[in-house]
């Protein structure tokens, strides 16, 4: 009785957080939405979903050929890791993808960022660039997958290609943007101070648009892991997502949604890794 | 000693819209600021302040007219000349003592060698103890302080503030005025500074210009010395409340006043 009380009034309290009725305790600010810690909620959620997951599986209500049972899945990630599927052991596809994924995040953060950086303060890379950017950008890789292939066969370099075209543009842009978020005081200041063009655009320019530049680098990730699998469709000998593609074709699901896990796993612990870059570089962000 | 000379300086803008006509921003202004002169320029919003700053700065060329520091033309910002802007303008990825010591670095100076230059003139301001802080951890008196360090780290002829108390609640504001006139004495720099405060106004100036918007012109120019009354009593309120402080006060309103109704009649 008492329990099922208690239940009542803490949904309740909940509703009148969420609606905004009654005042809160000092400290809270009125009407601010979303604020709150979100860690225990998501952890109850996540295990929910597995034990969900766990218990229509084992219960045999759904076909393992439609969804193994996580006990499966977690079996085929110990057995591919040591025995070959569909040409390479599981850390064999993962390094291919890496260094796919990597080598394209790599060549466009070099790449990407000074031209984004060149269009925000020169109107002649604006031009230049602002067009054939914008008209790619929207495409998505597997429209122009064909065309790579056509152009620059089918090894790595059509692979790493295809992703770099997909993590330049949103890099570029960002970084495009972030110029855009420096202050003229700031400029202004420089140069009162007796500062080269040069100096205005490492100095503050590019120092300024970090935050950008960052926020950049992981949208393009993002994008990179996206486009992997795409790359991976063609004529790949290793790779996570030729592995999935490869179970997919012989309806070995419990590797299709292991090689889900893997490719979920890895860009979610970058983006982690991201993250902690972000506040040792920026920690400035949002505060002024 | 050093001398800014303007020399009939009128700054014409663009139509801003199409249909629209030339806005005449200043027109025909002539203006000696030199020795250790704390020259104040006054007026409502529109009335071309922060346009007067910004040819004294270097960042806006004059339509006509001539503005010459020790006798050669203005035609870029440079480092003999301080600006103080109205938001800081710090560097929020550096902290106070890299933040003042930029215009070194900028001028490739040694590392401890600026940090000692930057750090007298911190201990100026009196934000010593804050070397190691960022700016999004001080409070907006103390970020305008480490602009004006920075500012005097070039050892500039002139400083040119842009309202750099605007933004600052009245009683951090009242405090930096008396710092400001104190460190004016102490480096002995001539200032330019420009206000909307009345009362601000003619405490702190030596010279008050109060100015007229459409077309922006100098109205009217006092010699004052109320900053001087401050200096012997260290009574800043005391000074803001006397008689004579009031009547100038009162004046220099009806003329800004006066001219604000002018304009809607006509």
């Amino acid at each position: 009785m008492s329990v099922t009380n208690s239940i009542k009034e803490v949904s309740i309290k909940n509703l009148s957080k969420i609606f905004g009725r009654g005042a809160v305790k000092p400290g809270e600010s009125y009407g601010a939405p979303g604020v709150g810690s979100s860690t225990a909620i998501s952890v109850f959620t996540s295990i929910t979903l597995i034990f969900l997951w766990w218990f229509i599986t084992n219960m045999g209500w759904i076909q393992p050929l439609f969804l193994p049972t996580p006990e499966a899945v977690l079996k085929k990630f110990a057995d591919v890791w040591s025995e070959e599927f569909a040409g390479s052991t599981l850390w064999g596809h993962t390094k291919a993808s890496l260094f796919r994924v990597f080598g394209a995040f790599f060549l466009a953060c070099v790449t990407a960022i000074p031209v984004g950086i060149a269009m925000g303060v020169n109107r002649i890379f604006r031009g230049i660039f602002d067009p054939p950017i914008e008209f790619y950008r929207p495409i998505p890789p597997l429209g122009y997958l064909p065309l790579t292939i056509i152009w620059l066969g089918i090894d790595d370099v059509q692979k790493i290609t295809l992703i770099y075209l997909a993590v330049f543009a949103p890099m570029a842009l960002s970084a495009r943007a972030g110029v855009r978020s420096v202050t003229i005081e700031q400029i202004q200041m420089a140069y009162s101070l007796g500062a080269t063009r040069g100096q205005v655009i490492w100095h503050v320019i590019v120092k300024g648009a970090m935050p950008e530049i960052i926020t950049g680098m992981r949208i393009g990730i993002g994008f990179g892991w996206t486009t992997l699998v795409a790359a991976e469709m063609v004529a790949a000998e290793a790779g996570i997502g030729h592995m999935v593609l490869s179970a997919a074709e012989f309806l070995v699901t419990d590797v299709v949604i292991m090689g889900i896990f893997v490719i979920g796993a890895i860009a979610y612990m970058f983006d982690l890794f991201m993250r902690f870059i972000e506040k040792k570089v920026v920690p400035w962000k949002g505060k002024m | 000693m050093s001398v800014l000379e303007l020399k009939s300086v009128s700054v014409i803008y663009p139509p801003a819209t199409k249909t629209g006509e030339d806005v005449h921003a200043l027109e025909n202004i002539t203006l000696n600021i030199t020795g250790n002169d704390f020259v104040v320029a006054l007026g409502a919003s529109g009335c071309g302040k922060t346009t007067l700053l910004n040819v004294m700065a270097g960042f806006i060329q004059p339509s006509s007219g001539e503005v010459l520091l020790d006798s050669k033309p203005i035609k870029r910002p440079g480092a003999d000349r301080g600006v103080v802007f109205q938001q800081h303008a710090l560097l929020p990825w550096l902290n106070v003592i890299d933040n003042t010591s930029f215009g070194l670095m900028l001028q490739k100076m040694k590392t401890d060698e600026r940090t000692k230059v930057a750090s007298k003139y911190l201990k100026l301001v009196g934000l010593e103890e804050f070397q190691k802080h960022y700016p999004y951890q001080l409070s907006g008196g103390m970020r305008q302080r480490v602009g004006l360090a920075r500012a005097l780290t070039s050892d500039p002829a002139i400083l040119l503030m842009d309202e750099p108390l605007g933004a600052l609640d009245a009683l951090t504001r009242e405090i930096m005025q008396e710092l400001v006139l104190d460190i004016w004495r102490k480096t002995g720099k001539m200032v330019f500074f420009i206000t909307h405060s009345v009362d601000e106004a003619i405490f702190m100036a030596t010279r008050l210009i109060v100015m007229s918007p459409r077309p922006g012109r100098i109205i009217k120019s006092y010699n004052l010395d109320f900053y001087q009354r401050f200096f012997k009593t260290r009574d800043a309120r005391r000074v803001k409340s006397q008689q004579e402080f009031i009547d100038v006060r009162q004046e220099v309103l009806d003329i800004i006043h006066g001219d604000e109704i002018r304009i809607d009649q006509g």
